[in-house]
Parts: structure tokens; sequence; C-alpha cells
């Protein structure tokens, strides 16, 4: 069946990345409205280890680029991959995850592909007339634009969290397809060669759940220690503001907002942050925002859904304490 | 070391966004026009590569003749010269139209190294890096915040989901910056004052043009129409009691909002 939709999936370590699993789903959602087939491309030796998992979110049919040397990113290799498995698969929309990886790759495909790109997405349609388009935060989400394309194919980087996980019963194991590189290792001009991981294997703010984040209302690094304990309660990950980020409090990989991480999660708790434009322009898509702030008039209560004013170092303990009760009691 | 850094010139980060009468664009009336803010960290990175290893830095924008400005700007951070394609529609084209627009002025220049944002302010893509690279058939290195550079080769770290990843690849190469270890340098008054002698060419997109682009097939991508974000109405407020408050505060997370 020509004209499916083609998604570039994500393996680590012969894992699916969430985010993955929220393209397919999304995949078989548009598919089943327009009457085709869902491809799905993975690279890597572990490529064709998660065809069951991938299968039960849509996938009709699995490429796999299985060479040992793309375990690790390389972009023009991968981005090479995908715009030709566009090609073979005469793909009319191909969709991957918004993180660091597809956000890198779909631009250089699109190129290869004289196609358009649609960054980022948190809603996306496609009708059959051949019409793909999306909703996504622009002017570091101080506005929302729908936006529009009509080339053959469109490609799409969905936010994550943005969009539903849906496993299907009943459906059968993909099609596995083996797949050839376009290019050569040895033609390629740059490419990862390690991860250096952090020393605790932390949830990442862009992909997790929850987050909790700090402000400049923690006072010293030393209190950061709450947020933490409160993120774990909740099974969050730690998120901050740039002031801390600056004053060295946390790495920058923590930072929320316009020169950090946006993030989309189905709860945001702010303490002791201001609400600064830029903070807002990292979190304002997330489902439920807290915030706790001593200021009543601090311009992150416009922007939560539950505001509590007090003193941070007397609400966070007793939060992380009262999430901690509950989850005991079941 | 030859180093080309695209600026873009775009409304300030704490401009208020108001939505202009064509529903699909902004209302630019009073707003401040600055340097992308990742594009200043790019310039930032590439006076210290200038510094440390010697070379020159080109600034290219691609846009209005008010980005002008923004080129002025970088020139008085330290950058040697400046280039502005110059035509209004590349404002509001497509990723692809613009980076072709870059490449017509970066290309002559045959860099060492092509500096880019991870993103722009005002489209939030970060799509123009990339495609940019593709369109010189340099190998790029994305989101980075620091580079090492040896004779001939890089050594890239960019921040990804849970891990730092390391990149190695051989110059010339396309980079594009996220925020880095170095605050981006104000312009000194000597710097504002020598920035007003320094070159700045214009010149038209050529095979690039958005006529063209818009051409039989209408443009690439289309901003059909722009929204103010549902103004979240700034919910309940819990004040009083702390032990009160986060019972209360559960309750509602656990019953209304169902999120935990
Ligand atoms: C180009 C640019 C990009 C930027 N990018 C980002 C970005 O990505 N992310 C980001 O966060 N910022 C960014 N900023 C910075 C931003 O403008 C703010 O300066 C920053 O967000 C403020 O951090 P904060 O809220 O922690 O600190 P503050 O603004 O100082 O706020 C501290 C808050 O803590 C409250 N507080 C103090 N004590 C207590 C207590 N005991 N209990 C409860 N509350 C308390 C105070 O009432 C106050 O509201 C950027 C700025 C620029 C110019
Ligand atoms: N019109 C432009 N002029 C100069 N540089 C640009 C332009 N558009 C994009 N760029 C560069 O590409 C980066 C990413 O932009 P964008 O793809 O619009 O998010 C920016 O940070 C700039 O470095």
């Amino acid at each position: 069946m020509p004209g499916g939709i083609l998604v570039l999936a994500e393996v680590r370590a012969a894992q699916l990345k969430r985010p993955t699993l929220e393209a397919v789903s999304t995949a078989r959602d548009l598919a089943d409205e327009l009457g085709c087939g869902v491809d799905v491309l993975a690279l890597g030796p572990s490529a064709s280890v998660c065809a069951a998992t991938l299968g039960a979110h849509g996938a009709d049919r699995l490429l796999a680029c299985d060479a040992d040397w793309l375990e690790l990113y390389a972009p023009e290799a991968y981005a090479g991959a995908l715009a030709e498995a566009a090609r073979e698969t005469a793909a009319r929309v191909v969709l991957a995850a918004g993180s660091s990886l597809g956000r890198d790759v779909l631009p250089r495909a699109a190129a290869k592909l004289s196609a358009a790109c649609l960054s980022d997405l948190l809603e996306i349609e496609a009708s059959r007339d051949g019409v793909v388009r999306g909703r996504r935060s622009v002017y570091s989400g101080k506005a929302i634009a729908w936006v529009s394309a009509r080339t053959t194919p469109v490609l799409a980087t969905l936010r994550p969290n943005a969009f539903p996980v849906c496993e299907r019963a009943g459906r059968r194991d993909p099609q596995v397809v083996p797949f050839a590189c376009p290019l050569a290792p040895e033609r390629v001009r740059v490419r990862a060669v390690r991860l250096e991981r952090p020393p605790a294997q932390e949830l990442d703010v862009a992909e997790a759940p929850i987050v909790v984040s700090g402000g400049r209302g923690l006072r010293g690094p030393e209190n950061f220690a709450l947020i933490r304990e409160l993120a774990d309660a909740l099974g969050g990950a730690v998120g901050a503001s740039r002031a801390v980020v600056d004053a060295g409090w946390v790495p920058h990989a923590h930072q929320v907002g316009q020169t950090g991480k946006v993030v989309s999660p189905a709860l945001y708790v702010a303490c002791g942050i201001s609400g600064a434009i830029q903070h807002l322009a990292g979190m304002s898509s997330s489902k439920v925002i807290v915030a706790i702030n001593k200021d009543r008039e601090a311009p992150i209560f416009r922007v939560a859904d539950y505001g509590v004013v007090g003193d941070l170092f007397e609400i966070v303990p007793k939060f992380a304490e009262e999430v901690r009760r509950l989850k005991a009691s079941g | 070391m030859k180093i080309v850094v695209c600026i873009k010139h775009v409304p300030d980060t704490e401009a208020r966004i108001r939505i202009g009468p064509d529903g699909a664009s902004i209302d630019e009336a009073g707003i401040k026009m600055v340097i992308s803010p990742y594009d200043e960290f790019a310039v930032e990175e590439a006076l210290r590569v200038r510094e440390a290893a010697g070379g020159e830095v080109v600034l290219v924008s691609a846009g209005r003749e008010a980005a002008q400005a923004s080129l002025r700007q970088g020139l008085a951070m330290g950058a040697d010269r400046a280039v502005l394609v110059q035509d209004a529609r590349l404002d509001f084209a497509d990723a692809l139209t613009r980076a072709r627009a870059l490449a017509e002025a970066v290309r002559p220049e045959a860099p060492d190294l092509v500096f880019c944002g991870k993103y722009g302010v005002g489209t939030d893509e970060g799509q123009t890096g990339p495609i940019l690279a593709e369109l010189l058939d340099l190998p790029h290195a994305g989101a980075v915040a620091r580079l090492e550079l040896r004779e001939g080769t890089f050594t890239a770290y960019r921040g990804i989901e849970g891990a730092v990843e390391v990149l190695e690849g051989r110059l010339p190469a396309l980079v594009t910056w996220d925020k880095t270890d170095h605050e981006p340098r104000y312009a000194s008054l000597k710097g504002i004052m020598a920035a007003k002698k320094k070159p700045l060419a214009v010149r038209s997109p050529v095979g690039a043009s958005p006529a063209h682009d818009r051409g039989e097939s209408s443009a690439r991508l289309t901003w059909e129409r722009l929204e103010l974000p549902p103004a979240r109405q700034g919910g309940r407020i819990l004040e009083g009691d702390p032990d009160e408050v986060v019972r209360e505060l559960v309750r509602l997370l656990r019953e209304e909002a169902k999120v935990i």
C-alpha cells in the first residue's frame, strides 16, 4: 500500500523510548483515518528487538537497519536513512519524537527531500488531500500557531508527553524488513563516540511525566535536597530556574525555560520560582501546574492551577510526606 | 579559522506578544528586536575561537533591512564583518527557504565553521542549522554546549535526555549552539564605535527568493492562524494553615486533577 506513515524509532540499549511509542500510537491513529499503513524505521544493532512492542502500538512493518556502527547517533547517516526510507515507502507523513535526536535528524532529512518539516507539535491532523496541519508553540510559548504543509512527504516531530501512548489488543507482530543504510561508515564525517552519563541515572525533565522545579526561593544549593525529596515522592524529575542554574546550584541539564528545556508534563510543581516570562516559556503547556511561593503577587500564580501561598521550607517537606503517606496507603 | 555565524533578528524575549490584524502573524508595533538568544551564544563562541586560534568572524543574516541593527550589534561585540541577504519576505519564509538564502551568502565564504543557534525565537523550530548543513554538504553537530577544535577535527558535547552525547567529526562543519558556560559579552562603547566602520554588505537572494518558492506549488509551510495560549485562568489559591493547605492540595491533585 503506497503512501503510508513512516515513524523514526529511537532505540537505546535495546529499549524503546516512550516518546517513540507516542509517535507510533499517533501514526496508527492517522493511518486509520487515512486508510494506510504504518512503517517504522529503527537503526542500530537492536533495531529488530522491539518489533513486538512496536506492533502492539500500531506498526505494520519494521524497517530494520541493524548495522552495529549505528548504535550511536551519526547525523548524516540517520538523516540519509530516513530520507531513503521515506522515498522507498512513498511515505506521505514522517513522524518522530521531538527529542534531541528527532529534532536534529528530521530537518536534515527534510532538506534532502525538499519537504516541509513541522517542529515540536502539540497536535496533528492529516487529511486525505495531502494537507498536514499541526498546532505548535511559538514566540517562546507566548503564542500558539496552526501551521500546515502539503509537500510529499510532510515531516513532523511531536513534543514528548503531548500525545498519548496507546496499545491495541490483537495486533500481529510487524513484518521485519532489512533496510540498508545508504551511507557507508567511512563516508560519515561526524558521529557520536560515547555517552557521558550523570553519576545517578536521573529522569530527564524533558521526558518525565512529573517535574518538580526549584528556584531562587530555595536560598542555597544545599536546600535543593527538598526538591529532590518531593520529586522522589512523586516519581518525577528535578527541574530548575535559570537563576539557580547560573548560580551553579544544579547543572544546566535541569533548566526549564527559554534557554533550557521545554517540558509538558502531566504535573509541574514550581517551588520558589517567580514565573519570569522566560521560565513560563518552558513549562506553560504542562497539563497541571502547582506553584508554591510566599509572594501572593508572584506571576507564577497567574498560570498555576493550584497556587499555594506560603513558605516553601514548610510546605515542600509536608507535601512530600503527604504524598508518601498516600502512596503507602495505596 | 574562518567562522560564519548566522544570526536572526527577532522580538525581544521580554516582549508582550499581540496578534496582528491578519490573525496569522504578530503585531510588531512597539516591539524591540534583538539578536536571538542562542545566536548570541554562537557569536560569543566564535569570538573565543578567533581569540584562541586567530582568523575571522563573519556574521550572516537573512531578512528585512532592520536586521542590519542586529548585525551591527554583533559587530560591536567583536565580529569582523557582516552580510545581510535582504528581503523582508524571508522573515516569514519556511526554514528551507531561509536556509537557501543563508547558503547563498555562506558558500562563497568557504568557512571552516558555520555557527547557528539551537533555535530562533519566533519560529522556535530549530530547523535552519541542520538544513543549512545539508545544503552546504557539511557535517553538523546540533544543540552543542561545548566544542573542542584540533587540526582539522572537532569534538562536540551536546546535552541529550539523561546524558551528554560526545560527537567527533571533521572540519569544515556546522554547529548549532545551545546555551554555553560563556555568557555572551556586552558590546563596549569602543566596540560600538568601531562597529560603525566595519563592512556590512547587503545582497539580494537569487535562487532562494521567497517568491520563487511560493511559485507554482505555493509555500511549503503556511502559518494559518496564530492564537494567544488559552489564558490559564490562575486557578485556585490555597492559603492558611500549612498542614491543612497541603492536605487539600494533595486531595485536589488526586481527586480533581487526577495526576497523582
Ligand atoms: C534571554 C533570557 C533567557 C532566559 N532563559 C531562562 C530560562 O530558560 N529559564 C528560566 O527559569 N529563566 C530564564 N531567564 C531568567 C528569568 O528572566 C528569571 O531571571 C529567572 O527565571 C528567575 O528565577 P527564579 O524564579 O528562580 O528567581 P526569582 O525571580 O528571584 O524568584 C524567586 C521566587 O522565590 C520566592 N520565594 C523566596 N523565598 C521563598 C520561600 N521561603 N518560600 C516560597 N517562595 C519563596 C519569591 O517570592 C520569588 O517569587 C532568562 C532570561 C533571559 C534574559
Ligand atoms: N533569517 C535568518 N537569518 C539568519 N540566521 C537565521 C535565520 N533563520 C534562522 N537562522 C539561524 O538558524 C537558527 C535556528 O533558527 P530556526 O530554525 O528558525 O529556529 C537560528 O538560531 C539562526 O542561527
